[in-house]
């Protein structure tokens, strides 16, 4: 998937995360991530924000994320938001 | 047991915190909502949001119910493609005016169905009137289809349209709220009243409630946790008509065991609307926590 433009989902309100995407010149996923829960789970929210724009098939983009305690499927779910808008694409397949 | 669905509270589609805790307050049913309380620049952002929790949390007996947007919006179609794939409890259906909306709705949840190989028709699906058409055409939409499984009046939209505005007390709605009940009734499925949006005011939500209770409405819909406990309270049978219910309980056991047909109590004949009030009252009370079926026998 081809990201064409900035996107950004999610707001800096608590339990929730701010993801801004961006199109990058380099090859691979670079993430920025500032988090109130940095040292015990700043790993595993790059991670996640990593596995989904990958199974998604994004090989190139700049993420900058703010993290206000996000959980797991928040955290998906605004990564899935701000990809879509970035990649200007409505469609989306849903998973029974 | 009976499915309580006293009340049903409004969780914002597209706030994590409300979204991950709303099940945590007691109110029977909660509805995720993807249209009025999102802004259109969100529609998408809530969808994602809403999906993704469902295929997570776990809500425990709290039954989920999702609010999409209409299938005359741009959204509707694709809330709709989610939200049977995500499977919560309920989709709500906002704004039905004719039985046509919920055939439409009915055929293109089949179409999804078949799709992920979901037996057709288990999908189960609310609808809400929230105009004087709808209000017109109550029966007809409350029969359209084996999904519905309740109607529930939105009184906004709907005194706006009758050009007055809501009063303390909801003269203007009693037609309405009247109408859509006797068709709930006939068609066999639970009827919801709508909010009431002044939180801060729990006389006036209290003698809403007595007064929708009174009517026979099944629950109501909320916007405030502490709205959950007020109705509850109201909707709870009291001591005395569970003595009374169970006496007349008691009373048809007995004329049974004696192959009675003429059932008495006190010196009064029962007939069999009391009977079913009394098995209701019970059902109710049992379902709300404050009898069990072994102290009838006490």
């Amino acid at each position: 998937m081809e990201i064409k433009k900035v996107g950004v989902a999610g707001t800096v309100e608590s339990s929730d995360i701010n993801i801004v995407i961006e199109p990058s010149d380099k090859k691979g996923i670079e993430i920025e991530l500032q988090s109130t829960v940095m040292k015990q789970f700043g790993r595993q929210i790059k991670n996640l924000i990593e596995e989904t724009l990958k199974s998604e098939g994004v090989e190139s983009a700049v993420v900058r994320a703010t993290d206000k305690g996000a959980i797991d499927f928040v955290i998906k779910a605004r990564a899935l938001t701000a990809l879509y808008r970035a990649a200007e694409i409505n469609e989306y397949s849903w998973e029974a | 047991m009976v499915k309580l669905r006293r009340t049903m509270m409004y969780v914002t589609g597209n706030n994590p915190a409300n979204i991950m805790e709303a099940h945590l307050y007691g109110s029977d049913s909660i509805m995720f909502d993807l249209e009025d309380s999102v802004s259109l620049k969100e529609k998408d952002s809530a969808r994602f949001l809403v999906y993704n929790a469902l295929k997570t949390m776990d809500y425990g007996n709290v039954e989920t119910v999702v609010r999409i947007n209409g299938l005359d919006t741009q959204f509707g179609r694709d809330d709709l493609e989610a939200m049977v794939r995500a499977q919560p409890d309920i989709i709500r259906l906002p704004k039905t005016e004719t039985k046509q909306d919920i055939i439409d709705v009915d055929n293109m949840i089949g179409e999804i169905e078949k799709q992920i190989g979901l037996e057709v028709g288990s999908t189960k699906i609310m609808a809400a009137v929230e105009s004087p058409l709808g209000v017109m055409n109550a029966y007809e939409i409350a029969t359209a289809s084996k999904r519905l499984v309740a109607i529930a009046i939105g009184a906004e939209d709907f005194v706006t349209n009758m050009k007055t505005t809501r009063s303390p007390e909801g003269i203007e709605l009693l037609a309405a709220r009247s109408n859509l009940l006797m068709a709930a009734r006939a068609a066999g499925i639970y009827a919801l009243d709508t909010v009431y949006t002044n939180i801060k005011d729990d006389d006036g939500f209290m003698d809403e409630v007595k007064l929708i209770k009174q009517l026979g409405f099944d629950g109501k819909s909320v916007i405030h946790p502490r709205q959950i406990g007020m109705v509850h309270k109201i909707y709870t049978p009291t001591e005395k008509e569970i003595r009374n219910a169970v006496r007349v309980v008691g009373a048809i056991k007995e004329a049974e065991s004696k192959g009675s047909g003429v059932i008495a109590l006190d010196g009064k004949m029962i007939d069999g609307p009391v009977v079913d009030r009394a098995y209701r009252v019970l059902e109710l009370a049992k379902a709300s926590g404050v009898y069990k079926e072994e102290e009838q026998n006490d």
